[in-house]
């Protein structure tokens, strides 16, 4: 790994310099990017749905009601798609966004392994662990 | 109303809250509930829900950007996760349990205090503090590229820093937005990290944070997809745009403006709040 080695010996001696592969997180920085405008694709397609069918009914949002099983999990959304509704399409694209830091947060546990920091491999899995209990084990998961 | 025009009118103004929050770096999401709950009559918790989702998107479409400036310290920004993580679990699980009227108190007094603290000065970071014993042991020091070359900064206050983090975290699950306010003050005042490199590891930490409440409001329902729909899409369009012109753009009146807004909306979901309004 030539390139790491070069950027290492520039830092300071007492001071490491974090995320010595850039690469890594440049890439990462990509790949989120294209995560949010695929998540946006998404909702653009469910919109132009949900549009079309409704867009003439009036929008009334003052009382709460919650929303429906089928867009409280992440299984009710996968299973209402196939009913081709606008309002389970968005909220997949709405998934797909969460899932983005989602993903940033696994490929540090990447990154911080490739630089053998078994510190920050434990602080990350901590996080993810968080993460994933608030999205599979709240009751979105079911 | 009908939904078109709803939508329509949505998309246009979460997409000014977007471009504004983005070039003030006040963030959109602070004046995106109060929005919706005055102007469009929204209930709250929709209103959360839809401006939570917002954060995330521009969080993580900013994120590109941001890496390529080599500012962020990814460490500092993981450990505290930690932290803000922990607190969106829990400020999540309170916002299903307090009255709305309670939550538009709460909301209203961190828009006045966001609108004051933009006022402030934010502090110049020293150039030379000691190297802490506890940050240099997590690997926090680190350095960024600057006018003269590479500048080192040694971290001070981790403890006080993750404590405020912790409320951070809190605040931004209870409410649904970014809470980069109180992020920022952790890691400036607390943790006197230079202003470049907190800014920008405060983005990383914002996205994570509201994943870690999304889930909980998703299955309690909050999460509409009508209303985030056009939320979402325009604060997201607003804020690539915003990052797009900030660098030439004079933002010094600019955040007067926008804070002075912050004001009046704070002020008037203080005013809802405690008359029973919403």
């Amino acid at each position: 790994m030539p390139a790491t080695q070069a950027t290492a010996s520039k830092s300071h001696p007492f001071q490491p310099q974090p995320w010595r592969d850039r690469r890594i997180e440049l890439i990462l920085g990509n790949l989120l990017r294209t995560g949010v405008l695929l998540s946006a694709a998404v909702v653009l397609c469910g919109a132009c749905i949900y549009l079309a069918r409704h867009a003439h009914e009036p929008a009334n949002y003052r009382v709460f009601r919650g929303e429906p099983s089928d867009l409280r999990t992440i299984s009710g959304v996968l299973h209402s798609i196939i009913h081709e509704r606008g309002r389970s399409l968005i909220q997949l694209g709405l998934l797909l966004l969460i899932a983005t830091p989602i993903a940033r947060v696994v490929f540090s546990i990447v990154g911080f392994a490739i630089e053998r920091d078994r510190m920050y491999v434990a602080f990350t899995l901590i996080v993810l662990a968080v993460l994933l209990y608030s999205l599979l084990g709240s009751g979105a998961g079911g | 109303m009908t939904i078109l025009e709803f939508t329509a009118i949505v998309a246009a103004v979460s997409f000014v809250a977007g471009l504004l929050g983005s070039l003030t770096g006040l963030g959109g999401g602070v004046v995106l509930v109060p929005l919706l709950t005055t102007l469009f009559h929204v209930d709250i918790r929709y209103a959360i829900g839809a401006s939570l989702v917002s954060v995330i998107a521009t969080s993580s479409g900013a994120a590109a950007s941001y890496v390529k400036e080599g500012f962020s310290n990814i460490r500092i920004g993981m450990f505290l996760e930690i932290a803000t993580t922990f607190g969106a679990l829990l400020g999540a699980f309170l916002a299903t349990r307090i009255p709305t009227s309670a939550l538009a108190i709460i909301f209203g007094l961190v828009m006045v205090y966001s609108a004051f603290l933009s006022r402030k000065p934010r502090p110049r970071a020293e150039r030379s503090l000691p190297p802490d014993p506890l940050a240099t042991r997590l690997r926090m020091n680190g350095s960024f590229p600057d006018a003269e070359g590479l500048r080192f900064y040694n971290v001070q206050n981790v403890p006080s820093g993750f404590s405020l983090m912790f409320g951070a975290g809190a605040l931004s699950g209870l409410l649904g937005i970014g809470s980069g306010a109180v992020k920022v003050l952790a890691m400036d005042q607390a943790m006197r990290i230079p202003f470049k490199v907190s800014t920008t590891t405060s983005n990383f930490m914002i996205g994570v944070t509201a994943a870690a409440s999304a889930g909980i409001y998703l299955s309690r329902g909050y999460i509409d997809p009508g209303l985030a729909m056009p939320v979402m899409l325009g604060v997201l369009a607003g804020s690539l745009l915003g990052s797009r012109i900030l660098v030439k753009a004079e933002t010094q009146s600019l955040r007067f403006v926008f804070a002075g807004v912050i004001l009046v909306l704070g002020l008037q979901m203080l005013y809802k709040g405690f008359w029973g309004k919403i």
